[in-house]
């Protein structure tokens, strides 16, 4: 196993199918650069079709169709994985990279019992006879706090509670224990106490097995909770990027800031929440210069015309032009 | 708290007892299955030994004793003296085999090719259903004849009546295909989309395994449907077809094969000989489609 970091995402560009039959493709993720070091969980903010999720399934190389990587190279434990083909890719699958999902009942096969599910897929991966597998998932089980796991191994998913479920899903993403574990958007679907175990669970199991953890999310709380490093994604680009304690204090990128400033606060006056004007532009769509401009209390000239240059920022780096300046104090419309 | 598919797997819809419909049918169903597993125990005569029928007994009346013989027929006997009640349960056996194993061979043909296409897409999709859609468009019956036909043709003379009942469930089943692969591949696109098929490709599962170990098994339920009401048709159309003279042969009668014999009597005044089993027919073609109908509704969620 190499020193480095466990993936690293190089100018990774993702292309969709433009508007219309005969559109130009455009770039849903552009040139985005990150790294996951080991025992690190990285949290992947951004609003609904920033690209948190194309992102994701570019490193397990699982676009839907109609996407495809159009540049840029991924690499996973010291390996170029971006041009492997299908069958390699699939022996990689599972055991270097798990995934976690949002739903955890559409990820359970509703007609097999959990302990056939794990059984199943540690078979994938070692040979281990069937009495051996069933004794593995049970172990599975018990890593991620199941209480009695030997005996649940023979419910069935809709036997379970959400956050039960949920558990079940991250046994399943680390059975072939993965250096890599991706986990797209994983408690938006429980309730905020199952959700807080959620993430504590995963926090332990990033620090106990030294893996790296991609964590995509729209929720700052949660990423304020778990993550130690946070990339910020705007209309497919990376806005900000850093420690999370820097990045959540002093907000370098105008984008960020509004997404600190819309949280809103327990101590805080009551009131309408703060919020960013606009709408983000779709692929294809976008405009020139910096993609934020339009919707930017500090755009000038030079945001509309020239695309942001990447600056050192508060601990990490923020693709600005006029970077760490504090907003106008906002008014209520 | 009850998943989707899980709702559609154990339902909570009416319950077979509460169902007299239903019931009855399967009653019938029941019946008449055992009857044909057991005809050679239950046949008071042997319908294919031509030894044993004596022209003396041809047009009995039922429940008349013979002027000639004496000999007594439950449900008369036909113009070659044959005993009606024992050609039925035999009949029946010849209907039934043909009618489930046409169904089962439609069943996994187009179960294949729908799941196939449904997880593959692409070209795989368009070929599959193109070849459906063709198929569509000429009747089944025309479909099953064109097959027979080819079939025969083909067949050594020597064996045609031997091989008849194999090509029949050949011509019937690849006529029958289509409902299976349309509303398999739906489902199975349905499915495909979900994330629990995602998960499995990303734990480094194959093509193959994710199709039979996850797919197939949750897009059962309306396979077992179409596969009810399958079986009805099939039956009727076997005895279409043995009615029209190129199904099962008179060494080998089927319940068309019967009607067929007994047609030519209708107005003659023997008329067990068509009623018996035509009546036979009807009984068994209802009970199958109503315990379909019931299954259908129990196993839709939409409709409890």
């Amino acid at each position: 196993m190499s020193v480095g970091p466990v993936l690293s995402l190089r100018d990774v560009s993702v292309s969709v199918p433009g508007r219309g039959a005969r559109g130009a493709r455009a770039l849903a993720v552009d040139r985005v650069s990150v790294d996951i070091a080991a025992g690190e969980v990285l949290g992947i903010v951004g609003e609904s079709g920033a690209g948190k999720s194309l992102l994701a399934s570019a490193v397990t190389g699982l676009l839907p169709p109609r996407a495809g990587l159009s540049g840029g190279e991924v690499w996973i434990a010291g390996a170029r994985v971006d041009h492997l083909p299908e069958a390699r890719l699939r022996r990689l699958r599972g055991r270097v990279v798990g995934t976690v999902f949002q739903d955890p009942l559409g990820a359970l096969n509703p007609l097999m019992t959990i302990g056939a599910q794990l059984a199943e897929t540690i078979a994938v991966h070692l040979p281990l006879s069937r009495s051996a597998a069933r004794q593995r998932a049970a172990e599975a089980l018990a890593e991620v706090g199941i209480p009695a796991p030997a005996d649940r191994l023979g419910c069935y998913p809709h036997e379970l509670s959400g956050g039960m479920r949920q558990r079940v899903g991250i046994a399943l993403a680390l059975c072939a224990a993965p250096a890599l574990l991706i986990a797209d958007e994983p408690t938006t679907a429980l309730d905020v106490s199952v959700q807080a175990q959620i993430l504590a669970l995963l926090k332990r199991l990033c620090r106990d097995r030294g893996m790296a953890v991609m964590l995509i999310t729209h929720d700052m709380g949660v990423i304020a909770e778990t993550a130690d490093r946070i990339a910020v994604l705007y209309a497919g680009r990376l806005v900000e990027t850093g420690p999370v304690r820097d990045v959540l204090d002093t907000p370098c990128h105008p984008y960020t800031d509004g997404l600190v400033a819309a949280v809103p606060r327990i101590d805080g006056r009551p009131g309408r929440l703060a919020q960013i004007p606009g709408a983000m532009p779709p692929p294809g769509a976008r405009p020139a210069g910096c993609a934020f401009h339009p919707r930017c209390a500090l755009a000038r000239d030079r945001c509309r015309k020239d695309p942001a240059p990447e600056v050192a920022a508060a601990g990490g780096r923020a693709a600005c032009w006029f970077p760490c300046r504090s907003l106008p104090a906002r008014t209520d419309p | 708290m009850m998943g989707r598919a899980a709702d559609g797997a154990i339902g909570r819809g009416q319950s077979l007892a509460r169902t007299p419909r239903a019931l009855l049918s399967l009653g019938v169903l029941a019946g008449l299955v055992l009857a044909a597993i057991g005809a050679p125990l239950l046949a008071p005569h042997d319908p294919f030994d031509p030894a044993t029928l004596d022209l003396m007994n041809g047009f009995t009346a039922p429940m008349t004793h013979n002027p000639y013989t004496g000999d007594l027929f439950w449900l008369g006997a036909d113009d070659q003296g044959r005993d009606v009640f024992s050609a039925i349960l035999f009949g029946l056996r010849i209907s039934l085999f043909v009618g489930m194993s046409a169904v089962a061979l439609a069943a996994m043909l187009g179960v294949s090719l729908g799941l196939l296409a449904g997880y593959l897409g692409g070209w795989v999709d368009g070929l599959t259903m193109r070849a459906a859609d063709v198929q569509l468009t000429f009747p089944a019956i025309l479909v099953a004849m064109l097959i027979f036909g080819v079939a025969k043709g083909i067949t050594p003379v020597a064996y045609r009546d031997e091989m008849a009942i194999w090509v029949l469930i050949l011509a019937i089943g690849l006529s029958d295909w289509v409902p299976f692969a349309r509303v398999v591949r739906g489902a199975a696109m349905v499915e495909a989309s979900r994330d629990y098929v995602l998960a499995a490709r990303l734990s480094g599962r194959s093509g193959p395994a994710i199709m039979l170990r996850h797919i197939l098994p949750n897009v059962l339920s309306p396979v077992l449907v179409i596969a009810t009401i399958g079986l009805a048709q099939a039956i009727v159309t076997e005895a279409t077809l043995s009615f029209l003279g190129i199904g099962a042969p008179p060494t080998q009668p089927s319940l068309g094969t019967l009607i067929r014999t007994g047609q030519s009597y209708l107005f003659s005044g023997e008329w067990w000989i068509l009623a018996f089993p035509a009546a036979t027919l009807l009984a068994l073609a209802l009970a199958v489609n109503l315990l379909g109908d019931w299954l259908r509704d129990r196993l839709n969620p939409v409709l409890q």
